[in-house]
């Protein structure tokens, strides 16, 4: 569906040039939920403004569904951003036009005729759960709301590929998710094939197939959110799956428990996919002489199975202890004693 | 001044065609300023350096012709016009005569606030219509326009009571009007009840202008 190939976008300034892509290679399928994480600055808005062709690249193609985007212009090009529709992180509404004509303003350019028009809108507001509000300004709209205009007007000329830039960055918690479900359900009903740049890992957890990190205009990793998760290779990626699975007091709370327990392990459970719904705790009990002590756990869920972490104290003999860990190696856990220092 | 006789003898048929005369005036260049203004303002905003137009050398050409007329004082400027208008209209004498001063002083004016009221909209928004495949004209006059309205709306308004006050002025040199009529009759005869009229019809029309700038303004905006 998305291809590019060897794109570099170098933003020539007085300070030398800045190379804000710097030799990126996608392949991105159709139907796919894919996420693009990385910090500001990663080049990752310039990645997406180049699949509908608002960024052009210095070096390289990028293919959207049949199109060379890089290469296309004028009438073509509109044609294209038609089938590639996009949504931003400040939603972009006309304030001068209300949700309903804010939905109909891609019917408008697509030319459709009127009657149609109306009830195209009709349907994309139900899709969005916009009923009631066909009439309101976007002034008097909250963000989740007007992020649900934008993605109806975005879906109004049946894309094949949506674009989020940022999408959710302005919202709350809460609104985050109810936006994030309507896309997953969008995905799954349309097969619409979505392409999101994040700096939140949450997003990249809660409905990516597969992510690409970037740092300093390189994808520095790619694959399953779950392998990520369970395996990240680059120090940035660890960062980022850190945001998800162990909340921000987790070193404090470990460290002060290393003072706590001077006797006994402090371990780090690391659980992924069909084993963190398996009972490991209750078997080790069972089977083992030691006393467990659970301190701290977190359990995500990706699109493809769970990701947790566990913190537990053992205690008792060293035999029984060593045994013990043993044993959890055995349940295809990954294990790290904690230690001081 | 005879003021026994104040008020009693004013010529209010005069009067009423000197109104007329300066709502023509007024008018007319009203309409044309807005038309004008706009499509300079537009010009100089879409060729300003990270626009759809990007065009150095036009900007800066437009920016100085923009810059020289706003400069020019109104008067003067009637002056340096008569050559023109006499071929446009072959007479300097009557509303007409003043109409090419009007426009040509108020349009750079108020393209002026047209650029900055463009200035004002959302870079995001622009690029939303874009990604939407969206031509030229679309953005044109479906997003840079309306969106731009209230600041629109709001700048004629000035522009129009700017322009009230020229036709005053544009009257001394005999394009007839209110400010021909305050002239003539008001100041060269010492009937200070004429002046006294004619200025408080020409507030009338000035109060009128703004409160329909305001009311369209306030509906307009919906933000």
């Amino acid at each position: 569906m998305i291809s590019i190939k060897n794109v570099r976008k170098i933003f020539p300034s007085k300070q030398g040039h800045l190379k804000a892509v710097d030799d990126v290679n996608l392949e991105i399928h159709e139907g796919e939920i894919f996420g693009i994480i990385g910090y500001s600055g990663a080049g990752k808005s310039t990645l997406i403004r180049m699949l509908n062709g608002l960024e052009l690249p210095t070096e390289g193609t990028v293919n959207v569904a049949g199109r060379e985007i890089s290469k296309v212009k004028g009438k073509e090009l509109r044609k294209a951003r038609q089938e590639i529709s996009m949504i931003f992180q400040h939603f972009n509404l006309l304030w001068s036009r209300t949700v309903s004509e804010n939905i109909a303003f891609p019917l408008e350019i697509a030319g459709v005729p009127a009657p149609q028009r109306k009830k195209r809108v009709e349907e994309l507001i139900k899709l969005v759960g916009l009923e009631g509000r066909e009439n309101a300004y976007p002034s008097q709209l909250s963000g989740g709301q007007k992020q649900r205009v934008g993605i109806a007007r975005a879906l109004a000329n049946n894309p094949k590929v949506l674009l989020c830039d940022e999408a959710t960055s302005a919202l709350d918690p809460q609104t985050t998710d109810s936006i994030l479900d309507l896309l997953v359900d969008i995905n799954k009903r349309l097969g619409l094939t979505i392409v999101l740049i994040t700096h939140e890992m949450h997003v990249i957890r809660k409905i990516c197939h597969r992510v690409a990190v970037m740092e300093s205009g390189r994808i520095v990793e790619l694959g399953p959110v779950l392998d990520v998760f369970r395996n990240p290779q680059a120090p940035i990626t660890k960062r980022f799956v850190q945001q998800v699975t162990e909340p921000e007091e987790t070193k404090d709370t470990v460290e002060h428990l290393l003072e706590r327990y001077h006797s006994g392990l402090v371990i780090q459970l690391t659980f992924i996919g069909e084993s963190a719904e398996q009972p490991v705790i209750t078997k080790l009990i069972r089977s083992h002489h030691v006393t467990v002590n659970i301190l701290q756990g977190k359990i995500s869920q990706t699109r493809n199975g769970s990701y947790g972490t566990l913190f537990i104290h053992l205690d008792g003999e060293q035999d029984e202890i060593d045994k013990a860990v043993d044993f959890i190696r055995s349940q295809q856990v990954g294990v790290e004693v904690i230690t001081n220092g | 001044m005879d003021n026994n006789h104040a008020f009693q003898d004013i010529d209010w048929q005069g009067m009423w065609a000197a109104t007329k005369e300066t709502l023509y005036m007024s008018g007319i260049s009203v309409v044309a300023t807005f038309i004008l203004g706009i499509i300079l303002g537009l010009l100089l905003f879409l060729t300003s350096p990270g626009n759809m137009w990007q065009n150095k050398f036009v900007n800066i050409v437009i920016s100085a012709i923009v810059n020289i007329f706003r400069s020019i004082p109104f008067i003067i400027l009637i002056v340096l016009l008569i050559p023109f208008t006499n071929i446009l209209f072959r007479t300097m004498i009557g509303p007409n005569g003043a109409l090419p001063a009007l426009i040509i002083g108020a349009a750079p004016f108020y393209a002026r606030m047209v650029e900055i009221g463009l200035r004002e909209i959302d870079k995001g928004v622009i690029e939303a219509a874009k990604s939407m495949g969206a031509s030229m004209g679309t953005i044109i006059w479906k997003v840079l326009l309306p969106e731009s309205m209230p600041a629109l709306v709001s700048g004629i308004t000035v522009t129009a009571i700017a322009l009230v006050s020229y036709t005053a002025m544009a009257g001394v040199i005999g394009a007839g009007g209110l400010g021909n009529l305050a002239y003539l009759q008001g100041f060269e005869q010492n009937r200070n009840d004429v002046t006294f009229v004619a200025t408080v019809i020409i507030l009338i029309i000035v109060f009128v202008i703004q409160f329909i700038g305001d009311v369209i303004t306030k509906k307009l905006d919906k933000r």
